[in-house]
Order: structure tokens, then sequence, then C-alpha cells
């Protein structure tokens, strides 16, 4: 028990309850198989690229620029598959493999800069957004194939009214990029060394680890999932728009943020990410049943971040009090 | 057997191989560019020694330690042979394959994971997508823990431990690793009095398994006490090995330095007059109770007790920062509350805490910037624009003063030893004029020489009137230097004695007496 009242996502998982308590009674709409899987299928794109921002968190790094990245993909996938013609695979393995090409090339930057990767990525954000305009003169895309534009349901439920309820391939595709990064962080070496890497990066390279190959992954992994997640996030819009991701990067780390994992490096844990995740498409999704103004779900959010990052802070200074106590005779 | 490197060293003892040397070091040269950091030193160990090396910072400890543990290359003449084996250009890879871990001082460890985990981290070099297996790490960690007879939860994050607990996982990690020799660097500095006897106790115990040790240190107390042998070294030079039992504290210093200190010991009581400060009854929950002392003009009041009495709380207190339940505060007559430590500095204490690194210098910025930290509103001129030429006149006035060691008063804090960085902070506190100065463990990390140049300037400010309280965990430290000796222990004062009537051993005792009466109490 004590253990469990020390874990965020145990308090995270409070406040989930209380809001779905609270907006199940308030709208009868909200707790529906047809919203739920409808707003997670539109999330499924920010919870893809939080799990990769899971893992550059915890490695004690950040990535700005994987909204570019995910934008590059969309357009270099967009334009082969329209072009050249290919299937629902080739679009995923186009997407992921620019979006891997140029996390690669963030890794190199920061590994061999040495600078704060936080500099270097809004430096390549500005690059890759520049590269894009000229490269697309800011059009859109909407003329997809055929087989790009008919639905990809994985399974169709249907209730005794005859409503259906589809699984839809990027909903489905969510759940497995969660599933396989939580087993890979918590259970094979690579993930425990990126652990490792963001809770003591000296003592890392004084154990040999190759530090090169964990940026490498790190932000190639990030880059490929951007990519992999914009692919996703086509099949669901049907439309490729300059800036549609772009701006968005915020929201994933928000998201991430909320889910526990520290910006100092070191913590984070997917099950804490995808209720993170749940979080905000939950609080959007409540502005818009309730009614509320917009502005409202940035107030909220802004607001939740306050409260969980101090929640997290008074602990934290909770425990340095702890050492200083003396039993005074 | 692999797994188990005790009872392979177990053996070994009982054998013939109980004669060998383990390491066996000669003519080892580095040069630095232009510095010549070691010469031609010679340096080996016998197995199961405990061999402890010492000497002023820059003195060549480091490097000698990098290049055992294949870190730093030395030049071709040098040779190195470790188990009867000659080694040329010995790497890292290769020092850990013969046995050799080197401990730190800052550990090393992973403080987000696991316990299990961090001892057992250096088995992740197998793979990257193969899993981990938990269940083994954790029974590696309790069986390492066992042998030497040391018990942690493995479950534990490091983040959670003590600092003395964080030590032994570092220990343990390199335990697991079969281990053969162990060095450790400065691994008492961040320990108090209990915590250092057991982990003393400790390395005792890992001798007794045949555990080979180097041990860096600065405490006198500690090197006689647990070495066999003992290095010195000075300016990249062996001055010699030494058996611990034919060494002193004077001596020591003298090999390390050579320069001869003296040790100022009152023999007389001094007679105070003019009252600085005045405790009346302070209290404060869970931290301390019924406090009352004074403290004079020019006198040095020492404070000591093992760790968790209170002091550091106590000085907290009289520093703005801990604010008391009960009981008044009296400076120079006149009665104080200070709602933080900016009303403690403005009415003239001033506070060297224990950290520096942390609580007492900006690292990266110059030495300079550090000294007038604390006096920056005086250096402004009438449009609030800070004076340069004055900055670097008063920094430059301090650095003479004090005999802070560097070439430039503009290069970076973290550019100088821990002594002269210890110095840099104290100068800060000087500058601001204070009419009381705590000092709260100034010399731990301090080599001797640093050290005694600590206490000449506490003596020379005494005799222009500053009033020092000196807390400490080194009971030669406080019986050397202090004019009165206030024992703390459980929150309480217990015992107020002057060095002049006692001797260290006496004043040891009472130590540890005033702690089990306050446990009794």
């Amino acid at each position: 028990m004590d253990k469990l009242l020390k874990k965020n996502e145990f308090y995270l998982g409070l406040i989930l309850f209380a809001l779905i308590l609270f907006l199940s009674v308030s709208s009868d709409q909200f707790l529906t198989p047809g919203n739920l899987l409808e707003l997670f299928t539109s999330y499924s794109f920010l919870g893809i690229m939080s799990a990769g921002m899971l893992i550059v968190l915890i490695s004690g790094g950040l990535d700005l620029s994987f909204t570019a990245i995910a934008t590059i993909s969309q357009y270099a996938m967009a334009t082969i598959i329209i072009n050249h013609g290919g299937n629902i695979f080739t679009a995923f393995l186009i997407g992921s493999s620019v979006g891997l090409g140029l996390g690669l090339v963030n890794a190199l930057l920061i590994h061999f800069i040495k600078a704060h990767p936080m500099i270097i990525t809004i430096a390549t954000l500005n690059v890759f957004n520049g590269l894009l305009m000229f490269f697309s003169k800011g059009k859109w895309i909407y003329n997809f194939p055929m087989w790009f534009s008919e639905p990809h349901d994985i399974m169709i439920f249907e209730n005794a009214q005859g409503d259906i309820f589809p699984i839809t391939l990027p909903l489905f595709l969510f759940i497995v990029v969660f599933i396989i990064v939580g087993i890979f962080l918590k259970h094979t070496m690579l993930g425990r060394k990126i652990y490792a890497f963001g809770g003591n990066r000296e003592a890392t390279r004084r154990l040999g680890f190759n530090t090169l190959g964990l940026t490498l992954f790190i932000y190639g992994f990030m880059g490929l999932l951007a990519g992999f997640g914009s692919v996703s996030q086509a099949l669901i819009i049907q439309t490729v728009a300059p800036n549609a991701i772009v701006g968005k990067e915020l929201d994933v780390i928000a998201a991430v943020v909320l889910g526990g994992a520290s910006l100092a490096g070191g913590t984070g844990t997917i099950l804490g990410t995808f209720m993170g995740v749940a979080l905000v498409a939950i609080i959007s999704n409540a502005v818009i049943l309730l009614g509320i103004p917009s502005y409202w779900y940035q107030i909220f959010l802004g607001a939740i971040i306050v409260v969980s990052v101090s929640v997290t802070a008074l602990n934290h200074r909770k425990n340095l009090k702890k050492e200083a106590e003396i039993d005074v005779a | 057997m692999k797994n188990d490197p005790l009872s392979l060293i177990y053996t070994q003892r009982r054998g013939v191989m109980q004669q060998e040397k383990f390491l066996e070091m000669k003519n080892i040269n580095k040069r630095y560019g232009g510095v010549h950091a070691l010469k031609n030193v010679d340096f080996s160990l016998d197995r199961g020694e405990v061999h402890c090396l010492v000497g002023e910072n820059g003195s060549g400890k480091s490097t000698l330690i990098k290049v055992i543990s294949g870190v730093e290359t030395p030049s071709p003449d040098s040779r190195i042979t470790i188990k009867g084996e000659i080694l040329k250009g010995l790497t890292p890879i290769q020092s850990v394959e013969k046995g050799i871990q080197v401990i730190y001082q800052d550990l090393s460890l992973f403080p987000n994971l696991s316990v299990s985990e961090n001892v057992s981290i250096s088995d992740y070099h197998a793979g990257n997508l193969r899993f981990i297996k938990r269940k083994d790490m954790k029974k590696k960690a309790l069986e390492t823990m066992r042998k030497i007879d040391v018990s942690i939860d493995p479950d534990k994050l490091v983040r959670e431990l003590p600092i003395a607990q964080k030590q032994v996982v570092a220990i343990v990690r390199a335990l697991a690793t079969d281990a053969e020799l162990l060095i450790m660097d400065e691994p008492t500095a961040s320990l108090s009095k209990h915590e250092i006897d057991e982990l003393l106790k400790l390395i005792k115990t890992l001798q007794k398994n045949g555990i080979t040790i180097v041990f860096v240190s600065h405490k006198l107390d500690e090197i006689t006490s647990i070495s066999d042998k003992v290095t010195v070294l000075r300016d990249g030079v062996k001055i010699g090995t030494y058996d611990a039992a034919e060494l002193d504290d004077k001596k020591i210093a003298y090999l390390m330095t050579g320069e001869e200190f003296e040790n100022e010991k009152g023999k007389v009581k001094k007679e105070f007059e003019n009252k600085i400060l005045e405790i009346d009854g302070l209290g404060r929950k869970r931290n301390y109770r019924d406090i009352s002392f004074s403290l004079h003009k020019g006198e040095i009041l020492g404070i000591t007790g093992l760790i968790g009495s209170g002091r550091t709380e106590l000085a907290l207190t009289l520093f703005g920062m801990n604010r008391q339940d009960s009981g008044s505060i009296k400076l120079n007559g006149t009665e104080v509350s200070f709602k933080s430590n900016f009303d403690a500095i403005q009415a003239g204490i001033a506070y060297v805490p224990e950290d520096r690194l942390s609580e007492g210098l900006i690292l990266p910025q110059p030495i300079s910037n550090n000294i007038v930290l604390g006096i920056l509103d005086k250096l402004v001129n009438r449009a609030n624009i800070l004076n340069m030429s004055n900055k670097e006149e008063i920094a430059a006035k301090w650095i003479k003063n004090i005999g802070v060691k560097t070439s430039n008063p503009e290069n970076a804090v973290d550019t100088l030893s821990g002594g002269n960085q210890q110095k840099v902070v104290v100068s800060k506190w000087l500058a601001t004029n204070p009419d009381v100065l705590i000092l709260d463990n100034p010399t731990v990390g301090v080599d001797i020489a640093a050290k005694h140049g600590i206490y000449k300037i506490m003596r020379e400010f005494t005799k222009k009137n500053l009033g020092i309280i000196l807390i400490s965990d080194e009971v030669a430290e406080v019986y050397q230097n202090s004019d009165r000796i206030l024992i703390m222990s459980k929150g309480r004062i217990v015992e107020e004695v002057y060095p002049c009537e006692i001797t260290e051993k006496e004043l040891n005792e009472k130590i540890l007496r005033g702690d089990i009466n306050g446990q009794t109490a």
C-alpha cells in the first residue's frame, strides 16, 4: 500500500476515474462505446508519438522536431503512393523509413555536437519545416488512391440495435505500439540501458555501454514512430497538410509528463503515458460534449499539469524533510 | 566458479598463490601535454592487503588509479604486471577482466534503478533485445550481500537509500563482477563518523575474504586504523611506501606537502569578555531542544556529536533558515528574529554549508564572481551597475589573503581543487564582514595542506574579533581548533568541555557516552 501511494500512476488513475465518473453523470454520450472508440482512434496518432517521446524523456533527452519529421514522412508517403502506387504496407514502410532517417540525423547531431538536445531539435525542427515548405510548396494532398481511402477496420462489433463499432487500424496500431514499447522498456536489456542512461549518463559511459548506439536508437525510434504514426493519421483524416501536425509537440510532451515521466530523465512508464494520453483525450472530449468554449481545454490541461507537477514536487520535499528529522531525547 | 569470486580467492589463498603480488608497477610515467603527472612511480600490491594512497590534489593519485584501471595508458617504458602477467597497453576491459574495480567518489550508481539492477547492470553488456531476468539479478544481489554480511532490500531504488548504503551497493556491485582488487576513491568523504566506522568494518571483512584494497583518504585516523601500507605521492613523484604503524598526522602532512604544520591547540583556558551571540532555551520540534549557550568575540566554539545530533539543524536556525519553536537568540545584546537567511546575513551571520558543491558555490562561474557574491550590493555605483575594477580588486585581495591557489581569478571555480574551492566559499562569507561565522564540516574532502590553511584563516580572523562556530564530525578537528566544545546528542547539548583540560581520547569517549546517555534519557 505504501508503495502504491508513492506511485504516480495511482494518483493519475484517481483523477481519471473522477473525471470519467463526472462525465458519465453529466453527459449521456460520454460513456458509450461509439464515443470512446472514436475518441481513442482520433488520439491514436498523439499516442503513438508519445510512446516515442517517453523513451526520449527516460533517456534524459528531448525532441521538439518530431512533428516536422511526421509531416515530412506523411508527404513522402503520400507523394510516392499517389505517383507510384503501393499498398498499405508500403505506405507504412515509407513513412517509417523517412521518419527513422530524420531521427538518426537528430541522434548524430546530438551525440557529436554534445549541445542540449532541446537546442539541436529546435534547430532541426526549423530546418525540416523549411525544407518541407520548399519541396511541398505548402500544397495540401487529398487525392489518395482508393485502397488508401477505404476504411481499414480490424474488427467490427455490432450491438442488438444494429449499431456498428469498428476497431480501426490506427487504434489497433496505437495499442500494439504501446504493448511493444511497454515490454521493451520493462524487460529488454536495451530498454533498461535507456533508463540507466537517463539516470546517470557518466556512469553509463564508464560502464562501457555504447552511448552513440543508445542515442541513435532513442532518436531514431522517435523518428520512426513519428513517421509510422503520421501514416496512421493520414488514414484517419485523408488529407496531408503542411501545418496540421507542427505545433502539437507540447501536447505530446504534456501527455508524457502528465504520465509521470520526468524531464530530468530516468523515470516514466508506459502505463503512466497511456493514462496521460487518456487524460488529454478525455479533457478535450469533455469540452466538446459539455459545450464549453474550446479555450477551456487549454486552461484545464495547463492547470492539471501544474497540479500534477506540484504533487510530485511536494512528495519530493516531504522526503527531504524526513531525512532531517531527529528523535530528540 | 565464475559467479563466485570469493570462494575462488579462498582457494587461491590456501595455495601457493598467496605469496604472489597482485599488482606490480615499475617506472610508471605519464605526461599530459607539458605536465608530468607521474614520474618514475613504482607501486605494488600484495594480495589481500589494504593499501592507502595519500597525496594532495594534483599529486598524481587519480592518474595512478586511472593507469591501474586502464583508462590512461602510461608511456612505453612503464611496466605493469598483474597476477604475474606482464600487460602491455592495459585497456579498461582487460583491467576489469583481471578483477580490478574502481569505486569513484560519485559511486557511479543509477539512482532510478533498483539495488539489484545496479548490482547486475554490467550483465547488460550481453545484448540489447535479450530479456532481463529480474529473479536472477535479485538472487545475485542477495548472495553477494550475504557474503560480506550486509543486507539492503534489493528491490529498493538506489535513490531512496542513504549515502552510506549507496556506498555499500557500489561495493556489492564491484564484488558481483568478480573483483579481486577494489580501488576506492575517498569513500568516506561524505559519510558521518558512525557510517565511516561501519565502512571500515566492511573493508576488514573484504580483506578477510582475500580482496585487495586501495583506499584514498585524507583522514588520518582512518588511514592508520585500516591500512597495512601507505604510499605517499607528491607532485607526481612517489615519496615512499610506509607501514601504517610508523606514521602519524604530522608525519603524513609533512610527507605530503614537504612543509611542517603546527598544531595550535591552546594550552591555557582563554578568557573572553564580549558576548556576541546568546542562545537561550532554543527548541524546535523534531530537531533539537533546550539549547542554551553563548559565543564570544574572538572565540572558536566547537560543536560536535554523532550524526543526527541536531547540529546542522541548529546552525540553520541561527542562519535564519530553520525557525525555532521556542527560545530566543540575542545578537550583540539585542534579541533577533530572522524571517529568512537574508535577515541573518544582514545582521552579520555567515554560514558555510557542509555541501559546498551544491550549496556554497556557482561552479561554472569565475572565482572572482563567487567571492563577491555576498557583497554585490556594495559593489554597485549610483546607476546600480557593477563596478568591475572594484570587484576584481576585492577578489584579488581575498585570493591573496586566504591563499587560493589559482593562476587566474577569472577561471571557473570548478577548475579548483576541493580545498581551494572551500577557501573560496570561506572568502565569500568573510567578505560580508560577519560577526559570527558558522562552519559546517569545513574540511570534508579537503586535503591536509588546505585543511591547515583553513584552520589558519580561522585563527587569524578570531584575532579580528570574529566569533566562529565550528561544527564537525572530525573529533581531532574540533579538539585542535576550538577554545570550547559543546557535545550534542539527540538534539540536546549534553556536555561542555575545554580542550585544554582533556585529551582527545577523553573527548572521543565523552562523545560516545553522550550518545548513550542521550538514548537512555
